[in-house]
């Protein structure tokens, strides 16, 4: 659009154009058209087109890797984040398993059984350090399972401590590592395991059991592999030196309880094996639940298995209707207690603040751009520098400037104040409120509105408005009918930008914004790097993210996106 | 500088000057009137002034010095849009988010016109060009020709006294040019308005004019209707901005029966009739068109002094012949004749005599 002349398309021509030429020839023939050589020429053009698209491929290919890289993936990590929630199950397996059945809407408590499981489950995460954090992962959830959590860890040692001391009070023979290894492990497997030298650098010989002893004691087997597994593979311990988990000794328990056939059993230990065997009917016995709610009350409360059950499943939307002011309840989805709604809020503060900064620079910008546009090219350009320069100052530094402008005591109040146009005792609050962050954000952000205002200006010629005064139109009527329609692209194009940048805006609103002027974005950076609360910053994100894909569609339908130009 | 104002003059420029910088006087000195109806065209090269003018007139630009009259009423201080003077700009400037017929009602919507007369003019304006049918098209979907034919009704169709075009046929190819030269005359006579054409096109200028103002420097030099500028140009800027000329420098021998006898550079000498000389010993330039040159020697008087010409080029253009001869040392002397049956065709290196009536050469100013 240099001059608004001339602009015909030639799809508006309606004589003989080469474009219509083309289509009518194509229309008389309606069979493929052949090239020279007989093949059709689509392919043909194909063909000839192909080393160019490689080109242009092999161009842009840097560039798309790193986007894919950094960008692409990212996002699509964080999306997968908002909604993953494989902790649950990963740490606390056959807990989850056990509470498939229990009904979570009654007044009782899962069965012993699960405790029993929780009891194996913790064990394990507590060897493996993951306790804790599924601890904190489920404190999003309900406070206080962080530190239930890490309280079971340290203490669940002790329940399987009962049956340990037990059988080695029974035979010293169970104390010794070496005896286990002999009693569960393949001969083979033994004799390489006891070759093998931590410090040779091979592999430790993987654990083997036995067929004969797995099928006599299958408990105490299975237990004992995820033992010899953690020691070689994770603690990378030697297992010929290391003596069994408390967790073994109560699946021996369990076998020798549920009436195990050490009868027929005649390897390594088969002696030690029937004594206990006789014995453990005499055992002091643990109870899970009990023992349990020894090492905190909560165990016994309904709300701590619910969330567990609620929380079980691989995925989960706990952490989207966390971010609406919703949580995830045994009935279903429902509304947060009114003092603990939050985000819905910051949703709308975020929106709200950033129209409103749209609107303030839409409105100091305009006439600059026309200023700037209307100028001859010299004195443009040098005040095209002055709007520029924001651009080449840092961030930080004109956010910071701003905080000295606008406290209590700062430039603006006191001349306010010298001016006495306000009280000395009255003075304005302009900073950590939402003022601050509105006025700060507005002049961060202005470049961004003047620049495509400014540009597409430029594109309009003043014959424009010199041929509607002309016409008979006053200078405000010139400008509104004429001027300011050619100018809407601009408007859109700076909105856009200045709209979906304030939306995401972090550093200003978090050094003047203060407590009532944060945006939804300084929260996701809380939950990102203070609670580490990873899943609900990336659902918090994930809404913006749709939020802004969602403006921008209604934008397209209400204004089309063609008409959204930064120049030319 | 003429200035001719017979009847009551309806556009006035009286002692107009314009200065954008401060420095140089961009129009200089300016008196020109215009009765109603006329049709006068600007005719300059660029950056003679001529626009300037025009946009002083339109309310554009403000006079630096002198006045401007519009019916007798000084405009100086009326903004554009009181003037009521239509206006058509060379990019034509249709409101490219508006339809045509929301164009056109433009200027009647703020003249508080109602919807329905608004219509009917709109509707009368689109049929006076021949566009009834485009009403509803924006002007990207429009040829260049079409957007020109708007504009023109756009213009028109608040009924202004005076109408104001700026090379509005600049951008066109050369026969849509010239059937719209055509139109816009035929619509201007017509209506009976009175036209200030710009141009720099000096066969636009002779073919639409009443009258022709051809600027250069800021100044009128001259100011007359086309068959006197083309034939009897009072200044050589004139006879060389109009229409095809040859010209040759000499110094004034003699001025006698209203003929001066000019002796040229190299010693021939030519009969010529004195313009801007007035005695002996002056420098001048004569000039004389192509198509006054005669070779023929029997319709030459006898006594008529001639010039000896070497046949350089022959050039058949079907209607006419072109060629090109040296003479007096000048090889781009230009002789055009009339392609007739009798007409002999002059062969390259032939040497021939020229000659012409003393009062189609002119003696000007060096």
């Amino acid at each position: 659009m240099s001059n608004g002349s001339a602009t015909t398309g030639p799809d508006q021509i309606t004589g003989a154009t080469p474009d219509n030429a083309m289509r009518n020839a194509d229309r008389a023939d309606s069979g493929p058209m052949l090239a020279a050589d007989g093949t059709t020429l689509k392919s043909s053009l194909n063909r000839a087109l192909r080393r160019q698209k490689l080109r242009a491929l092999m161009l842009i290919a840097p560039l798309l890797i790193f986007v894919l890289l950094t960008f692409i993936a990212p996002i699509a990590d964080m999306l997968f984040r908002s909604v993953e929630n494989q902790i649950v199950s990963d740490t606390l397996p056959r807990t989850v398993a056990a509470l498939k059945d229990w009904d979570a809407d009654g007044e009782t408590l899962p069965e012993p059984a699960t405790f029993k499981a929780l009891y194996t489950d913790i064990f394990i995460a507590q060897e493996r350090k993951l306790h804790t954090r599924l601890g904190s992962r489920l404190n999003y959830e309900l406070t206080g399972v962080s530190s239930l959590f890490r309280k079971s860890g340290r203490k669940v040692e002790d329940m399987g401590e009962v049956y340990q001391d037990q059988f080695e009070d029974l035979n010293g023979y169970w104390k010794k590592g070496e005896n286990w290894n002999a009693l569960l492990g393949t001969p083979a497997w033994l004799e390489a395991q006891n070759a093998w030298e931590e410090d040779s650098g091979a592999a430790q010989p993987a654990f083997e059991p036995r067929p004969e002893i797995a099928a006599v004691l299958p408990q105490t087997t299975a237990t004992f592999e995820i033992f010899a597994d953690f020691v070689q593979n994770e603690d990378k311990d030697n297992l010929a030196k290391k003596d069994p988990w408390a967790l073994v000794y109560s699946a021996l328990y369990d076998d020798l309880t549920a009436g195990a056939d050490v009868a027929a059993y005649a390897g390594p230990g088969a002696t030690e094996l029937q004594e206990a065997a006789a014995a453990v009917s005499g055992f002091e016995t643990v109870d899970f639940p009990t023992a349990f709610e020894d090492i905190d009350e909560d165990w016994q409360s309904l709300d701590v298995w619910q969330t567990l059950k609620v929380y079980s499943p691989n995925f989960t939307s706990g952490y989207f209707l966390n971010s609406i002011d919703m949580q995830k309840t045994v009935d279903g989805p429902a509304l947060r207690p009114e003092n603990q709604r939050f985000y819905v809020m910051l949703f709308m503060r975020t929106l709200f603040m950033s129209l409103v900064i749209t609107g303030s620079c839409i409105l100091l910008g305009y006439p600059v751009g026309y200023i700037l546009a209307n100028l001859p090219a010299k004195t443009a350009n040098l005040l095209m520098i002055l709007v520029l320069l924001p651009f080449w100052t840092s961030l930080l530094v004109r956010t910071s400037a701003w905080k000295v402008m606008l406290q209590q005591q700062g430039v603006i109040n006191d001349t306010l104040v010298w001016l006495g146009i306000v009280a000395d005792d009255s003075r304005l609050a302009l900073i950590n409120n939402q003022t601050g962050t509105i006025i700060a954000m507005t002049h961060i952000l202005l470049p961004f509105m003047i620049l495509p205002l400014y540009s597409v200006m430029k594109t309009i010629p003043p014959s424009y408005v010199r041929a509607a005064k002309s016409l008979g139109a006053t200078n405000w009527t010139a400008f509104w009918r004429v001027y300011f329609p050619q100018s809407v692209p601009g408007i859109g194009a700076g909105s856009i930008l200045v709209f979906i940048l304030s939306i995401g805006y972090y550093i200003t609103p978090e050094i003047v914004g203060g407590r009532t002027g944060v945006f939804i974005s300084n929260q996701i950076a809380y939950h990102i790097s203070s609670s580490l609360n990873w899943g609900l910053a990336a659902a918090l994100g994930a809404i913006l993210l749709a939020v802004v894909l969602g403006l921008y569609w209604t934008y397209d339908k209400i204004v089309g996106i063609d008409n959204v130009k930064l120049g030319g | 500088m003429t200035t001719s104002s017979n009847g009551t003059a309806f556009v006035e420029f009286d002692r107009v000057q314009k200065s954008y910088d401060g420095e140089t006087l961009v129009v200089k000195d300016l008196n020109l009137s215009l009765p109603q109806g006329e049709f006068l065209t600007m005719l300059g090269p660029s950056g003679s002034g001529k626009t300037t003018c025009l946009m002083m007139l339109a309310g554009f630009e403000t006079a630096t010095h002198g006045d401007i009259r519009l019916d007798g009423k000084s405009i100086n201080n009326i903004p554009p849009h009181k003037r009521g003077i239509g206006m058509v700009f060379q990019n034509y400037a249709l409101f490219p988010h508006m339809t045509v017929a929301e164009n056109l009602s433009f200027p009647l919507e703020v003249r508080g016109m109602s919807k329905s007369d608004r219509e009917a003019k709109v509707k009368r304006a689109l049929d006076m060009v021949q566009m009834g049918d485009f009403g509803g098209r924006r002007p990207a979907q429009l040829s260049g020709g079409q957007q020109q034919r708007i504009a023109l009704s756009r213009a028109l169709v608040f009924e202004p006294e005076l109408v104001l075009m700026d090379e509005p046929l600049g951008a066109l190819d050369k026969q849509l040019r010239e059937t719209l030269q055509f139109e816009i005359t035929n619509l201007a006579h017509e209506l009976g308005i009175t036209t200030v054409y710009v141009t720099h096109d000096q066969t636009e200028a002779l073919t639409m004019s009443d009258r022709v103002a051809v600027f250069d420097d800021g100044r009128i030099q001259q100011l007359a209707p086309p068959d006197k500028l083309y034939e009897e140009p009072e200044n050589s800027f004139v006879a060389q901005f109009i229409g095809e000329n040859n010209t040759l420098l000499g110094t004034v021998k003699e001025i006698k029966d209203g003929i001066a006898l000019v002796e040229l550079d190299g010693g021939e000498v030519i009969d010529a009739k004195p313009i801007n000389v007035s005695q002996p010993g002056e420098r001048t330039r004569v000039s004389i068109r192509p198509e006054r040159v005669e070779y023929n020697k029997d319709r030459l008087s006898p006594d008529a002094h001639t010039l000896k010409a070497e046949v350089l080029e022959f050039i058949y253009m079907g209607d006419i012949f072109r060629t090109r001869l040296r003479v007096a040392g000048k090889d781009d002397f230009v002789v055009k004749t009339r392609n007739a049956p009798d007409q002999r065709r002059l062969k390259p290196g032939e040497t021939i005599e020229i000659g012409w009536l003393a009062q189609d050469c002119r003696a000007l100013d060096a």
